[in-house]
């Protein structure tokens, strides 16, 4: 395959960035997307040019460490992560536009790579879950009705990969929040803390500079876990509970 | 790359529910179900116009008895309208609130960007939103404030009458139609939106349910505005 690549160049947090058109020839469609951006890099190195700088670690669609808008889409054009999407969903002759993800709270630190430790922060906001130490308990003690197992385990698959922030056409980080805000708030253990935890993962999204929620969708249909809208639904009503509780 | 987690950034702020984005969207939900319902009882006091006008100038003065003697001649319709201005400040207080935020969320746009999920009705909400509030000082201006008769026909002091003799001009038809397109895309869209942010919509099930009503709410709201003045213009309602 031969391909037409524009990609994004930025030296540095600071620096000014734009895109730039790189030709590349002898792509195999059984390499993922990012093989293909280190076979571009392979060549650029052996010219003496600057590599492109991007994100990845497990390759394997589950650490949620690489992520690419990939023709203006997150992700490109399959549900996946951008290192599960092999070069097979493109054809031969196709101009492919590879940015980085697009929000304020996710500063670019060099081409496509983008700071998402404002994610970090969310979580952080969240603090702890009250839990008994010292020995084990015994697994049966705290019974979870199945419904709310599946739909904690649902929302837990989200990897914060960041595709739901980028793909948003306000940046809002809700879908992220509302899967983690989900996560623990449909288990018995999450229960104590719960009313607090919203307010302040909230309030540490909305500090962190993500925009608010117009329930238009492009974020679920971003999201390589398919995370429905419903958590950004839960997140709500968690929020209400939390006002009426005098949070 | 490793990034380091730092805390907190920015100035630090106790946390409060009431100080939220969440908190903003809340408030444009309930405005906007007020709205919902003010815009439903509009849209069937309308109708009063084709059983003439004396039912029309009728359903207008009774607007103005509603609890009567309790409260004196008007008094049930004042009150009413100062709580629609309380909640058209909130609504758009709200809505221009979280669309700046949201601007300033993305200061460096896509090259390219696709949209999956986003429709004309969706991406509307906020420009057709001003379109209402610019067409709501005109309508204001026209039929409650100024009641300027810019028709044929004489109105006197009957609310029927000059709503008949508007409504025979076919520009002011049009002015209609098009904020009518307006706020049937802002209620398909509202209306969902609404119940996904007072957490109504956990299933799919009921997101269905919550799109179908507002489906339902934007089309009967739509048609059934129209109705009046389309019915004047081909002069199938006359004075």
């Amino acid at each position: 395959m031969n391909l037409t690549l524009k990609i994004w160049r930025q030296a540095g947090p600071k620096a000014t960035g734009e895109m730039v058109t790189y030709p590349v020839s002898g792509i195999s469609e059984d390499m993922s997307f990012l093989e293909m951006l280190d076979v571009l890099n392979e060549q650029l190195n052996a010219r003496g040019e600057e590599p492109i700088a991007f994100d990845s670690d497990c390759r394997e669609g589950i650490c949620g460490m690489c992520g690419l808008m990939i023709s203006g889409k997150a992700h490109g054009p399959e549900v996946t992560t951008t290192c599960q999407l092999h070069m097979r969903s493109f054809s031969d002759g196709d101009e492919i536009t590879i940015e980085p993800w697009r929000a304020d709270a996710f500063p670019v630190i060099k081409d496509l790579v983008v700071d998402r430790s404002s994610f970090d922060r969310i979580i952080q906001a969240g603090g702890f879950i009250s839990a008994n130490t010292g020995s084990a308990p015994e697994a049966h003690s705290v019974p979870v009705p199945k419904p709310k197992a599946d739909r904690s385990f649902m929302a837990a698959a989200c990897i914060g990969c960041g595709a739901c922030v980028a793909a948003c056409p306000n940046a809002s980080g809700m879908l992220f929040l509302g899967a983690k805000i989900t996560h623990l708030g449909e288990l018995p253990q999450g229960q104590p803390e719960r009313d607090a935890r919203v307010v302040n993962m909230l309030t540490q999204h909305d500090d962190e500079g993500f925009g608010g929620c117009t329930n238009i969708g492009e974020c679920s249909s971003a999201c390589p876990k398919e995370i429905p809208l419903d958590v950004i639904n839960q997140l709500n009503k968690d929020l209400r509970h939390a006002l009426a509780h005098g949070e | 790359m490793a990034t380091n987690t730092l805390p907190v950034t920015g100035k630090p702020r106790p946390a409060s529910a009431r100080r939220t984005t969440v908190f903003m969207k809340l408030l444009m939900a309930l405005s906007g179900a007020l709205f919902v319902f003010y815009v439903l009882v509009h849209m069937y006091g309308n109708l009063k116009i084709f059983g003439g006008v004396e039912a029309f100038d009728e359903y207008a003065l009774h607007l103005r008895t509603i609890l009567m003697p309790i409260l004196p001649f008007g008094g049930f319709l004042w009150l009413f309208r100062a709580l629609l201005v309380v909640a058209l400040v909130a609504h758009a207080w709200s809505a221009f609130y979280l669309w700046s935020r949201a601007r300033g969320a993305r200061t460096t746009r896509y090259v390219a960007k696709e949209a999956a999920k986003a429709t004309l009705k969706s991406r509307m909400m906020r420009w057709g939103g001003v379109a209402l509030l610019l067409f709501l000082v005109w309508h204001l201006l026209q039929f409650t404030i100024l009641k300027f008769n810019v028709g044929p026909e004489a109105a006197g002091d009957s609310a029927g009458k000059l709503v008949i003799s508007s409504f025979q001009v076919w520009w002011v038809v049009l002015i209609y139609l098009l904020a009518l397109v307006a706020l049937g895309m802002h209620l398909w869209h509202g209306v969902w939106s609404a119940s996904q942010t007072l957490g109504w919509t956990s299933s799919a099930r009921s997101r269905r349910t919550a799109k179908s009503v507002a489906t339902v709410i934007a089309l009967v709201t739509a048609i059934g505005f129209a109705l009046p003045p389309l019915a004047i213009l081909f002069g199938i309602v006359k004075g």
